[in-house]
């Protein structure tokens, strides 16, 4: 299992180059991908001319912190010269002429891409069952689903298929594919890494972030992407993750105030889940933290709020598929039709269905009772967080109601499907940051995650305590065992 | 519950064609998910004000306005369904009546 910071350190003592590293990396992924079904685009070619262009920077003495690592993307965000599919039919042969910021600050540093990763379509999902291009299966057990939206991704960094891998977070789709896979995902602040270039889902909740082997990782990646772009008026100018720090804090929380909400360990919850995580939980009391009950009341109203505010949000901006400037065109009778038909064949059933009920939820007569109200309920989770960060420093919580579950098994009911977003939704609509980290097994061997949630911009102290959470225990270094392993 | 023509009006705001298989299906999906939604309609939220962005966003004054090179056209056209080399091909938006 390589990290990225384990690469860069092999790399800066001429170990490995940039091309072996890459090479070692392709062939693994030419063997298990098949199966697996991570990637929808292997991109041989363009990742070793990058790693001869590290290579290169190397031995004229450059350094940075991601300079011949091997990473891999979601395909929800745009890479220059590399097709873009959003995991949908409607945007299969897209190729952009731009690179999404936080992708482009990747690329100046010099990682090498190593693909695209599988998503559900638009990012719509809990499970990558979504996807046009077939599910991601899960490396810890094949029959199952690695979580969604960002599955590609958490299966990609859980089969050691690159050294960390990009992921957008609307609603928990990063923590909870990373806590079905067994690995780290760091949800940032809503403004912290730019959107631009990231294909709109939701626009008020999306956000740009990492999934690691570790939570050292998830400041490197983070550090790497953050800040400010003149491109993205919603960005924010941020104090930068400091990466050493996090060494510096390194055996003790002494001093930290820990949360447990109440309302997260409530009925539905998969019995092995919630011991886990009350075991992770006397693991920081351990460590000297000060654990006290916290309450979210509004937590149940997290997920209807957001299934109005990101279908209605998402309604406005997939409008701009329309078969005229780019992706699938179904000519119809008159242009009209042309658009109807082009949409109609071009997406899937979840993105349909989070299509009409957006538009009926901004539709006249109801624009006030759904839409309006939902975000005044938003303004209520928002307020509950920040009364219990009056009180609090972090909040420790489980990150979905149960661990991965079988392929099939949710895609006929969407509210069954949507449950598996109850404990991260009201992070999402809080606009706060949260880290999922991994906490331990179920019974039959599946990973459980813990969900460190911190206040807005709050991703250090987030980071130091899932640092020293992972520098007392082993969860995050235990590896699923692959067929065909190389 | 949602009836078929309320779905067909919902689906021409859209502009998404739908099959008739998919019209009945979504009638019976959208209520279930608008039903779980009416737990909203319960609360007081009278004077609570809403919330569109986390951020306290405000209006500024763009900083200088540099003139920077825009997309060629060879990269906007690079992925439209049909061109002429020139522009983008779409069929007539008014008929000639």
């Amino acid at each position: 299992m390589l990290t990225v910071h384990a690469a860069r350190e092999r790399l800066r003592r001429r170990e490995v180059s940039a091309v072996e590293l890459t090479r070692a990396f392709l062939e693994r992924i030419h063997a298990l991908n098949p199966c697996l079904n991570a990637y929808l685009t292997v991109a041989d070619e363009a990742a070793l001319a990058m790693a001869r262009d590290a290579d290169a920077r190397m031995a004229r003495g450059e350094d940075t912190p991601l300079l011949g690592v091997p990473i891999a993307i979601k395909d929800v965000l745009s890479t220059r010269d590399m097709r873009t599919t959003a995991g949908s039919k409607i945007l299969a042969d897209y190729t952009p002429s731009w690179d999404a910021t936080a992708v482009a600050r990747l690329r100046a540093l010099g990682a090498v891409f190593l693909g695209k990763l599988n998503c559900d379509e638009f990012a719509m999902g809990s499970s990558t069952e979504n996807s046009a291009f077939g599910p991601t299966r899960n490396p810890w057990d094949e029959t199952r689903v690695p979580g969604g939206s960002s599955g590609g991704s958490a299966a990609a960094v859980a089969a050691d298929l690159c050294c960390a891998a990009l992921g957008t977070d609307t609603g928990g789709s990063i923590r909870q594919p990373a806590s079905l896979c067994g690995v780290t995902g760091l949800k940032n602040s809503y403004g912290r890494v730019s959107r631009y270039g990231l294909i709109a889902f939701a626009s008020s909740l999306d956000t740009v972030g990492a999934l690691t082997k570790d939570a050292r990782d998830a400041a490197i990646m983070l550090r790497a992407m953050e800040g400010r772009d003149p491109l993205d008026s919603t960005s924010v100018e941020v104090v930068p993750i400091d990466v050493a720090a996090l060494d510096e804090s390194r055996d003790s929380l002494r001093g930290l105030r820990v949360g447990v909400p109440v309302e997260y360990f409530g009925s539905g919850m998969q019995p092995d889940v919630a011991q886990r995580v009350r075991e992770a939980i006397d693991h920081l009391q351990s460590l000297g933290a000060a654990v006290r009950e916290v309450s979210l009341p509004r937590t149940h109203l997290g997920l209807p709020v957001y299934y109005i505010i990101a279908p209605a949000e998402a309604s406005a901006n997939l409008a701009r598929f329309d078969g005229v400037k780019y992706g699938l065109r179904v000519q119809g009778r008159d242009l009209i039709a042309t658009y109807m038909e082009t949409r109609g064949a071009g997406f899937g059933a979840e993105v349909k269905r989070r299509i009409m009920l957006g538009t009926y939820a901004l539709s006249a007569g109801y624009y006030d009772a759904y839409y309006i109200r939902a975000q005044k309920v938003r303004t209520l989770i928002k307020r509950d967080f920040e009364q219990a960060f009056n009180q609090v420093d972090i909040i420790a919580a489980p990150v979905s109601p149960t661990t991965a579950f079988p392929l099939g098994s949710k895609t006929e009911d969407p509210i069954q499907m949507y449950l598996a977003d109850v404990f991260t939704l009201p992070v999402s609509l809080a606009g706060i940051c949260g880290i999922s980290i991994p906490c331990g097994f179920d019974r039959d061997g599946l990973p459980v995650g813990l969900q460190l949630i911190g206040p807005a911009f709050g991703e250090q102290r987030v980071l130091e305590v899932a640092h020293i959470f992972q520098q007392t225990t082993d969860f995050h270094l235990q590896k699923p065992r692959l067929k065909g392993e190389p | 519950m949602l009836t078929v023509a309320e779905v067909e009006r919902i689906a021409w705001l859209a502009r998404l064609a739908l099959s008739e298989s998919e019209k009945a299906r979504y009638a019976s999906q959208l209520s279930a998910i608008l039903d779980y939604a009416a737990q909203l309609a319960e609360l007081d939220v009278e004077d609570i004000p809403p919330t569109a962005s986390v951020l306290a966003v405000h209006s500024v004054m763009r900083e200088g306005d540099e003139i920077v090179a825009g997309l060629p056209r060879a990269d906007a056209l690079r992925n439209a369904p049909d061109t002429d080399g020139v522009s983008f091909v779409v069929q007539a938006t008014f008929d000639d009546e």
